[in-house]
């Protein structure tokens, strides 16, 4: 008894400094050396001021929470205020509950109230992409899909007088592919894709 | 669906088959200390650590020595780790509390600690706005190595246990602990990190980022050492998020490419256990008849899950959303899902964390279809043999298989035995008990919440839903000790019983009772039936070998097959049903909005 617990306790110090200190020392170590810009966040910078993360999607809302029409618009957010990564959580909307079912509609409306008027033919709830009517998971995914995208490029074009050709041309090239091909769903990155149309105009 | 979510799944099952059978072939070379590659590199460290904490490896142990070694190990480490959560206010001197956090309360504390011990990594807490760098890297991520270490050597113990014919003894735990980590764990985790890091996933001290985003508003980032503890959160089938979003935040897990290896990471040491026990006990068709029966249920779960999820949920149709595939959007049921993964990613990855006993989520669980939402129920009430947990899976699966051979040998008339050794009452005994201790915890728990206003109740009055009594809220407080049960710490997170404590720790503290009452799930629905498991083994340790004749049923064919997985689902059924009935299946055949 007295044995396996002395064995136990140097046990679990030699494991609490190899897994626990050495390990991820030596982790961050090399990550810093060899994937500096990836290890401390994807840092995106105008003019030398931090701006943001690639990773990290952002509310390009007024502080009231106001969409600003020149700039794409992330995915409905669950958390307190929308896109804040300081305190990710989910929203946790049931399947079968009404109050999902109210909030869907709110996001619904608030899409085709921005985007309606610019795109031919006008919008109706069953145009509108899943992406932007269901909240995210992590409250602030990056991403949105390329119909959703291309669906609010006819406001951004018109907002900004841009041609929508150079606008969907930006998306395309903001669009990240499936994992090794297959894996997962191309999705737009906004934030990226906004500052390149903040650098055109 | 997709062509590419179903690509996406058929891939996924093969890379996982052909990195599985090498790597089963490895862990039989390290467990039996035979030649491998790592020798040149690990042997030194190693001879040393057995030099330092004092143990002689030479010294065999039998079940009960092997039990209490264990235990022991355990109980110090959650001292241990009690004591990192409590003080994690004091260690700022390290520089490993950029955001100054205070120390976790004691009720908090008490439910982490027990749930990082026993591989549940259930959490009651959001990482990044309570926990210190500090106490995710040296304590948490520490017991990420241990649980999974411990999980691994019990399966270990009872394949030597079946395997061995000649004497009683297991091995030795804290040599099968040190090769585990030294062999396996680390150097795994080593390179799945740095491949985490080069796909975004971050890996640094920094203070969380502050400033002011092009649109006006300012904004704050959340920093920490992240690559280092997912890799070990994934392969060591423990779960806990280092944020509060787990794997669904992008630096947990950047874009499909990650998606996909945090799967296989998830699943490969599993996999590799069964092959590596067709090895160890010299036949290697057992190893593929476990593997068949693991793989049929997994994939009946993820068709059913994926199929379900890409229909897309009532509220969503009742919304008036088109919830087909069209060209630029995959459709389905997106609600509380991220785009990077997709449905079929999102589906796939958490068939994959509740097969096994790791409990990450990519997506919420709340949110997913009452079909979709019941297979993750089905999987936890299979008591998690469809791969399982690090260890517990093989380990579990096992007693399910010699309960399978006890009633094909009543079905045939004949004395059941299993490669060779006869079962015999007290093995069976063992098995069922050990089968039995986790739907009792599980559902005992439940009861005791549902019954009680102070941890469940409210939450099936109040949940999400906002109506009373409402499916949804069993739901949640079910899967809440279903889960913690089976240590798997995935969560239909809607579950009220538990407050999450405010930022920083600060101020009240939550409900105590649940994080109690979930804290005796999880140690009870661990250690007991890891006892049985080893007593079992030592039962069968040392039993001589009668040679196989016309009349033994054979344990390696598809009629076994059929047999394992019918055992498998009648017990899971039988316990489950009445409760999934009144949550999930409900939900899921009615469509109806409450």
């Amino acid at each position: 008894m007295r044995k396996d617990f002395i064995s136990s306790a140097i046990g679990m110090l030699v494991l609490t400094l190899v897994c626990g200190i050495l390990y991820p020392l030596l982790v961050t170590g090399v990550s810093q050396v060899a994937f500096h810009s990836k290890a401390n966040g994807s840092q995106l910078f105008v003019k030398g001021k931090l701006v943001g993360s690639a990773l990290i999607g952002q509310a390009f809302t007024t502080a009231k929470g106001a969409p600003l029409t020149q700039y794409f618009q992330t995915r409905p957010s669950g958390t307190d205020p929308a896109d804040n990564d300081a305190a990710t959580e989910f929203a946790n909307y049931g399947p079968n509950s009404t109050i999902t079912e109210k909030a869907i509609a709110a996001n619904i409306s608030t899409y085709i109230t921005l985007n309606g008027k610019y795109y031919p033919g006008g919008l109706t709830a069953a145009k509108v992409p899943v992406d932007a009517a269901d909240t995210s998971a992590s409250g602030v995914d990056p991403d949105i899909s390329v119909l959703n995208a291309h669906i609010q490029a006819y406001r951004v074009a018109a907002v900004r007088h841009l041609s929508l050709a150079t606008v969907d041309g930006l998306v395309s090239k903001y669009t990240t592919h499936r994992g090794l091909g297959f894996s997962g769903e191309p999705g737009v990155d906004v934030l990226e894709l906004n500052l390149a149309l903040n650098r055109l105009s | 669906m997709t062509f590419f979510g179903w690509l996406t799944i058929f891939l996924f099952v093969t890379i996982l088959t052909v990195l599985a059978m090498p790597l089963g072939r490895y862990l039989a070379a390290v467990y039996s200390d035979e030649h491998t590659f790592m020798d040149p590199i690990m042997r030194v460290p190693e001879r040393f650590i057995y030099r330092v904490i004092r143990v002689d490896t030479t010294r065999e142990q039998n079940w009960k020595q092997y039990a209490k070694s264990l235990i022991i190990f355990s109980f110090v480490g959650w001292l241990i780790l009690y004591f990192i959560l409590r003080t994690q206010g004091l260690w700022s001197f390290t520089g490993l509390n950029p955001m100054g956090y205070h120390s976790m309360p004691w009720n908090v504390a008490f439910n982490t600690t027990s749930s990082f011990l026993t591989n549940t990594n259930w959490q009651y807490y959001g990482g990044e706005t309570t926990m210190t760098y500090f106490s995710q890297m040296v304590g948490l991520a520490v017991q990420n190595y241990a649980s999974a270490a411990v999980g691994i050597v019990v399966a270990v113990a009872l394949v030597r246990g079946i395997a061995n014919r000649t004497s009683s003894s297991l091995g030795n735990f804290y040599k099968d602990v040190v090769r585990t980590v030294l062999w396996v764990l680390l150097p795994l985790s080593f390179i799945i990190s740095l491949l985490l890091v080069s796909q975004g996933s971050i890996q640094n001290f920094s203070h969380y980022l502050s400033f002011k985003g092009i649109q006006g508003l300012t904004q704050v980032i959340a920093m920490g050492p992240v690559a280092s503890q997912e890799a070990i959160k994934m392969l060591g089938t423990n779960g806990g998020g280092f944020f509060n979003t787990n794997s669904a935040h992008p630096f947990e897990n950047p874009n499909g490419f990650t998606n996909l290896l945090e799967m296989l990471v998830v699943l490969i040491i599993p996999a590799a256990l069964v092959f590596m026990y067709g090895k160890m006990v010299g036949n290697r068709r057992q190893g593929y008849a476990i593997y068949a029966t693991m793989m049929v249920m997994f994939l009946g779960a993820v068709i059913v899950c994926y199929i379900a999820e890409a229909h897309g949920s009532p509220a969503q149709h009742a919304a008036g959303l088109h919830t087909g595939v069209v060209a630029g959007s995959t459709g389905g049921n997106l609600e509380g899902k991220e785009q990077r993964f997709g449905i079929a990613g999102s589906a796939l990855f958490n068939v994959v964390t509740t097969v096994t006993s790791c409990g990450a989520v990519n997506s919420a669980l709340e949110s997913f279809t009452g079909i979709g939402g019941a297979v993750p129920f089905a999987n936890l009430s299979a008591s998690e043999v469809i791969f399982g947990g690090v260890g517990t899976g093989l380990y579990s699966i096992l007693l399910y298989v010699l309960l399978a051979v006890f009633i094909g040998g009543l079905m045939v008339g004949r004395t059941p035995e299993y490669l060779g050794k006869k079962i015999g009452a007290r093995e069976i005994k063992l098995v069922s008990l050990g089968i039995l201790i986790t739907p009792l915890s599980a559902l005992f728990c439940t009861a005791m919440a549902t019954a009680s206003n102070a941890v469940g109740k409210t939450s099936i009055d109040t949940a999400v839903t906002g109506a009373v009594h409402v499916p949804q809220g069993f739901s949640e407080t079910f899967y809440a000790y279903l889960s913690q049960a089976n240590n798997n710490g995935s969560a239909f997170a809607g579950y009220t019983g538990f407050i999450q404590p405010n930022a920083g720790n600060l101020g009240s503290h939550g409900i105590s009772f649940a994080d109690l009452l979930g804290s005796f799930d999880m140690l009870f629905a661990r250690y007991a039936p890891i006892l049985f498991a080893l007593a079992v083994a030592g039962s069968l340790a040392g039993k001589r070998v009668s040679p196989a004749g016309l009349g033994t049923m054979r344990t390696d064919n598809t009629t076994f097959v059929v047999l394992l997985i019918g055992v498998i689902i009648l017990v899971g059924a039988l316990t489950f049903f009445p409760a999934l009935l009144l949550g999930p299946i409900v939900q899921g055949l009615t469509g109806h909005l409450y």
